[in-house]
């Protein structure tokens, strides 16, 4: 007997009946095709100004910063001013998506332009988030050919980029959203970010930057809604 | 890892003594406690959402087959594989067939409890594979050769002068020659090293906090960020999880998720919640090649059905054992086994056998806080308390305990003759006592008195008092 056929076995056993089949599995099979949403908390249903707040609000009380800007047009000179007020380095490893190397970059000629996925030696990664989560102040961020999950990762400093018409108030719309891009299969990783990287193991004091980025900057685009 | 839950009296002790231990729980019960107790203060749907994530793990529970089955169907559809074991030596085999078909020299580790369960890494190194911990309170306590004392602060036991002592033995063959006592130092230290070795590591390892069967999708909750390298970077990544983390859906998962951090750390989520569906996609410029699931059973279902089963629905948050004065005072390795506090205390004589782990039913002072905190309302104090008859059952509790509680069985059953004695005795303790209330030294007490003095009863017996109060109340 394989210790596949063993286990299940056990359960039947344990629960006194055997394979669920006929109506029972179709109940089951249907719940998971529902997919019902349980309790969602009050607090996301806001309308999307007050999203914006919120997640804002969210993000920063977790170490982050935010900003906003206008146009997707006016990110590379925002990225130019962010990059030199903390003094970070000027080459910047960006997501091979269209979304970000489509932007006017020769408009700030310092900053040198790397395409790609994460690697060990970036210090600032840009990549562009799926959607936003007002309620706790969360990014949802999907890996695939032009966003690759170690741009969000690898660097000491992330910038993420994100729409408004991206944010949500609560988990369950963003599922909805992801089921609505991608169908049934997910891409490989989704991730949820609320913050930078911490850590509290050495006697509970809390230390940013553990293994994941130190510093999170959040661009919000005002794109028309 | 090396069961000692046989010797949890003298361990004990011996905690008890450590002033370092002491004031790392003391860091535990204000810091955590009150944490937890602001998030949940700060959602008004808190408690109906602990309601609904008992229902959904009670679901689960009742139809287990069916959707572990639908889980593997999804992962295999994925391009993953599912690996069922039925028990540790049979999970240990799996990831050692899995690293050797990836060649693996080394294999770095997110947090896993399941690994500490199988004795991964030492098996691991026995094998001539170096497995490297990453999550920085795994690396610390990996370095100092010891088990984790805390479900999710598995180094909360150690001081800023050990880790420093250890980070100074150990790094200076990567060139740090100054002994740093800076945290932040030390943290920076650690990355750096880490980093190095997430690149070149042939096997990534992370444990899972739920796994979904709508989608085929593994998922760990993370603030550092490290199970994230640990399973992008090397080309295979391998999940060992047990079976019991299932969950039906993504909404599902929500649910829990709102329940996990703000019970365990008092954050409304951690800093890194990651879902991983299958090896990385054709186009895809990172991520695994390979992608496989080591799902382990090691004696879960053998509880389905019994009063144990509710123990399946824990999620591992640690609320139980920080909120829990027995922990507090004897700090987690005095438990014996990986899981400590009150979950530990209830399931570890399940997982090692209750000869074993006959003491741990008894680490408890039924105050009832672990079930007010736990986020899946696991009835902990009533799962102990059953354990607790099963050991005087099986007689295997020590002699003078099961003589006490056949004696007080026998005044018990016989009303009368249990008042004429308990009143007999509380005049004879107040006398010894005299004014002062207390005493000092009584034999068949020594563990009390030996270390603090015994109130003395004011010689009236709590039936007489309450008769006497009501009397005067009407
Ligand atoms: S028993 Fe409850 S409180 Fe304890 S770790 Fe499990 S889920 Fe958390």
């Amino acid at each position: 007997m394989t210790a596949r056929e063993k286990i299940l076995g056990r359960i039947r056993a344990q629960k006194k009946r055997g394979p669920l089949a006929g109506a029972d599995a179709d109940l089951l099979k249907q719940r998971i095709a529902d997919h019902a949403r349980n309790i969602v908390p009050e607090r996301s249903r806001l309308p999307k100004a007050g999203q914006v707040d919120l997640f804002q609000t969210k993000m920063e009380g977790l170490g982050a910063t935010t900003e906003r800007v206008a146009s997707a047009a006016d990110i590379p000179a925002r990225i130019r001013d962010y990059l030199s007020q903390k003094n970070l380095p000027t080459r910047i490893k960006v997501s091979p998506s269209e979304i970000l190397t489509g932007l006017g970059w020769d408009t700030v000629p310092m900053i040198e332009v790397v395409v790609g996925a994460g690697t060990e030696e970036d210090m600032v990664g840009l990549s562009p988030a799926f959607a936003g989560i007002a309620e706790t102040g969360t990014l949802m961020m999907l890996s695939g050919p032009e966003t690759p999950s170690t741009v969000n990762f690898l660097p000491e400093n992330h910038i993420a980029v994100l729409k408004v018409s991206d944010m949500v108030g609560a988990f369950e719309e963003a599922w909805d959203a992801l089921r609505a891009a991608h169908g049934e299969a997910l891409p490989r990783t989704v991730n949820l970010i609320s913050g930078p990287s911490r850590t509290a193991d050495i006697e509970q004091t809390l230390i940013m930057g553990a293994h994941g980025p130190k510093t999170l900057h959040v661009i919000l685009v005002e794109d028309g809604t | 890892m090396q069961v000692t839950s046989r010797k949890f009296k003298e361990s004990a002790h011996e905690a008890m003594a450590d002033e370092d231990l002491r004031a790392a729980m003391n860091r535990i019960r204000t810091a955590f406690t009150t944490a937890r107790a602001d998030a949940a203060a700060e959602l008004p749907e808190f408690e109906s959402l602990r309601d609904q994530a008992a229902e959904i793990k009670d679901h689960v529970l009742d139809n287990l087959d069916y959707y572990l089955e639908y889980f593997e169907q999804k992962v295999v559809a994925e391009g993953g594989h599912v690996h069922w074991c039925s028990t540790a030596e049979e999970a240990r085999q799996a990831v050692l067939k899995i690293c050797r078909d990836a060649n693996a020299r080394t294999v770095t580790k997110g947090k896993s409890m399941i690994t500490e369960e199988i004795a991964l890494n030492k098996f691991l190194a026995s094998e001539g594979i170096e497995p490297i911990e990453t999550d920085l309170g795994e690396y610390i306590i990996q370095l100092a050769d010891e088990p984790p004392s805390h479900i999710i602060g598995p180094a909360v036991h150690k001081t800023r002068e050990q880790v420093t002592d250890l980070f100074h033995e150990h790094h200076q063959q990567y060139g740090y020659q100054d002994r740093e006592e800076d945290p932040e130092k030390l943290v920076g230290e650690a990355r750096t090293v880490l980093r190095h070795k997430y690149v070149t590591a042939d096997v990534g390892i992370t444990g899972a906090n739920f796994l979904i069967a709508e989608t085929g999708s593994t998922v760990i909750v993370t603030n550092e960020g490290n199970g994230d390298l640990t399973q992008s970077l090397p080309k295979t990544h391998i999940v060992v999880a047990s079976l019991e983390k299932i969950v039906p859906t993504l909404e599902d998962a929500s649910t829990l998720m709102r329940v996990l951090a703000r019970s365990a750390t008092g954050q409304e989520m951690s800093v890194y919640t990651t879902f991983s569906t299958g090896p990385k996609r054709k186009d895809d410029i990172d991520g695994p090649e390979n992608f496989h699931v080591v799902l382990l059973d090691g004696g879960r279902t053998e509880m389905l059905g019994t009063e144990l089963q509710e123990l399946l629905r824990c999620i591992r948050c640690g609320a139980c054992m920080n909120h829990c004065p027995v922990y507090h005072a004897v700090g987690g390795h005095s438990y014996g086994w990986v899981y400590p506090g009150p979950i530990g205390a209830a399931l570890n004589p399940q997982m090692v056998g209750i000869e074993e782990a006959r003491h741990l039913p008894n680490a408890s002072s039924f105050c009832g806080r672990c079930e007010e905190v736990c986020p899946v309302r696991i009835p902990l104090p009533k799962i102990l308390r059953y354990w607790r008859e099963k050991t005087f059952e099986q007689q295997i509790g020590p002699q003078p305990d099961r003589w006490a509680i056949e004696w007080w069985g026998f005044f018990a059953k016989r009303p009368w003759l249990y008042r004429q004695t308990t009143r007999l005795a509380a005049r004879v303790l107040s006398m010894i006592a005299g004014d002062k209330g207390r005493i000092r030294s009584l034999p068949f007490a020594k563990g009390w008195t030996s270390v603090r003095d015994l109130p003395a009863p004011e010689g009236k017996t709590f039936m007489e008092q309450w008769k006497k109060h009501n009397r005067e109340g009407r």
